[in-house]
């Protein structure tokens, strides 16, 4: 269907074109002015300037994994996070603990976890769906590195990022 | 031997001197407006433009590139470097004659019109000026007329549409601006009686900078009236120029958002950067042609030219050839200003359409050029001097 668009009424002034040009050019000098004067301040200059304090605290960065209070491994290598992972960037190749552990009821730990970073698209599922609450999505956004081999995130990486988080897990509660 | 001696060789060496400075001095100011226009185009929308390119010292060994105090002022050089080392790549659908010719037709235009314009007194006793011939405006329209040969054969030989679309664009804006900046400035030559560059900043000189025409002191009724027509010749020439050099507002032959890159669509490297070159080059020309008809050339008030003569006693105190070179950095501090200007317009204007375009050059400039020479003709009959 054929719609009008209503024009808006010029004034004469309007119509002369010229000196509306003028006051464009009085606009965009303003702001060329402030930009020089310092008064207006938009750009982050970044690698001297972060954006990590104003990160919200629902940020999804780097996935990493977490140990608890006593420095335990939460995750039990359930594999959920490796088979919901989109991408497929993660890999865990689980192992037993013996029986002798005092944790032995938790019968698994991840021998390696490993996490290609040039993968993940940092959708947080892993995150989702970990029963251990062993992975999270911390606020490390600058991932780098000189080769593929370097992206990839190995266990030892994982919890540097981690770090350790307190609260309820489930597999060490003796009552359970 | 006949020919030897007839030879004028202290000319040949002045004009290649010359010709040399003045190529270093416009591509070392190309390269620099390019910075400029990204500088400037970021302050206006708020950003910050290329401000980081210092010295790649880590590429020597040292821990940290030196960057602060230079605020990106090596970004050019970087620019150059990359077009320059970047493949040349000729399509295989191109006509290759006139795809290669194209390039040094749009930049070598240009260059040569710069041949005419006085960028200076004289230094040590020599006229700062390559070429001084006597129909200067008519050597700089002529040659800027010839880049639109690089244009249209660089859009028709690159068998692209877009390119062929940018190129037809180009050519037509060209021919129709063309028409009104060559009748705006009529009334100029009906006052200045002369079509030498050189002389036309020596009348200004002793009468006033013909935008501007109380710089020599004085002003009387005949002045006041004939800067009316002189500002709308002002109007109409600058505007026509940035029709004619295909700055926005009137940037149709390379919109990006219809035509891809416009006539250079199909062209990579150094033949890229040539009709880059040759576009701001172009810019420096119109610029300095608008400065030396009307704001006076390389003479500022005040100030004595290299032979000694005029600006204020004081001021003789100093050598000539100092003022000499006085004057020609007061000859490219006015044309950057205007650069400034050219970059200031651009960012603040939206691109015309195209039938808008047209109808302001054909219906408004045209006319109003026309009409202003009999302005200038009617006024000139009733004071004649």
């Amino acid at each position: 269907m054929a719609y009008t668009v209503s024009r808006p009424k010029l004034t004469f002034w309007e119509k002369m074109y010229l000196p509306q040009v003028v006051g464009g050019l009085v606009i965009t000098m303003r702001h060329l002015v402030n930009m020089l004067a310092g008064k207006t301040k938009v750009v982050m200059q970044y690698p001297e300037e972060k954006p990590d304090a104003h990160l919200p605290p629902y940020y999804r960065g780097a996935p990493a994994l977490v140990k608890d209070e006593k420095g335990r491994e939460r995750c039990v290598a359930c594999q959920l996070c490796e088979f919901i992972c989109p991408p497929r960037a993660i890999r865990i190749k689980p192992a037993e603990l013996p029986a002798t552990s005092q944790w032995a009821k938790v019968e698994k730990f991840p021998d390696q976890f490993d996490i290609d970073m040039t993968r993940c698209i940092y959708c947080g599922m892993c995150e989702e769906v970990c029963p251990e609450q062993a992975i999270f999505l911390r606020k490390d956004y600058a991932i780098t590195g000189f080769s593929r081999d370097q992206m990839v995130h190995d266990k030892t990486k994982l919890y540097e990022i981690g770090g350790t988080l307190e609260g309820l897990v489930f597999k060490w509660n003796p009552l359970k | 031997m006949d020919i030897f001696n007839s030879i004028d060789w202290y000319l040949i060496l002045t004009s290649l001197a010359k010709t040399v400075v003045v190529l270093g001095i416009i591509l070392t100011m190309v390269s620099y407006t390019v910075y400029a226009e990204r500088r400037v185009s970021a302050l206006i929308q708020d950003r910050l433009g290329p401000n980081r390119v210092g010295f790649p010292l880590t590429l020597l060994g040292a821990k940290k590139d030196f960057s602060p105090f230079l605020g990106g002022l090596g970004q050019p050089i970087a620019d150059a470097v990359k077009l320059l080392i970047k493949e040349d790549f000729t399509p295989a659908h191109v006509n290759k004659f006139y795809y290669w010719i194209a390039p040094a037709l749009g930049i070598g235009a240009v260059i040569v019109s710069l041949a005419v314009i006085p960028f200076g007194s004289s230094f040590l006793g020599d006229k700062m000026v390559i070429a001084d011939v006597n129909i200067g405006p008519l050597f700089i329209f002529a040659f800027s007329s010839l880049g639109v040969y690089g244009i249209v054969l660089a859009g028709w030989s690159a068998n692209s549409k877009y390119s062929f679309l940018g190129g037809i664009r180009s050519s037509s804006q060209m021919i129709s601006y063309e028409l009104a900046l060559g009748l705006s400035v009529i009334p100029l030559f009906l006052i200045l009686r002369t079509l030498n560059l050189s002389d036309i900043v020596d009348y200004q000189i002793k009468n006033g900078w013909l935008l501007i025409p109380f710089t020599n002191g004085s002003l009387d009724l005949r002045k006041i009236i004939l800067w009316i027509p002189i500002f709308i010749s002002f109007v109409v020439f600058t505007i026509s120029m940035f029709a004619e050099t295909n700055r926005l507002p009137f940037d149709l032959p390379e919109a990006e958002q219809e035509l891809v890159g416009g006539y250079h669509t199909e062209y990579s490297s150094m033949k890229f950067a040539l009709f880059f070159l040759g576009e701001y080059a172009a810019m420096i020309a119109g610029s300095s042609l608008i400065v030396t008809l009307f704001l006076g050339g390389w003479h500022c008030p005040f100030i004595p030219d290299g032979a000694g003569n005029g600006g204020l006693d004081v001021l003789h105190a100093l050598p000539d050839w100092f003022w000499g070179l006085v004057n020609i950095a007061v000859f490219f501090t006015k044309v950057a200003l205007l650069l400034l200007f050219f970059i200031w317009v651009r960012w603040t204007l939206p691109r015309f359409r195209y039938d808008q375009l047209m109808r302001l050059g054909w219906i408004f400039f045209f006319e109003i050029a026309l009409v202003n020479v009999f302005i200038a003709a009617f006024i000139l009959a009733l004071y004649p001097n």
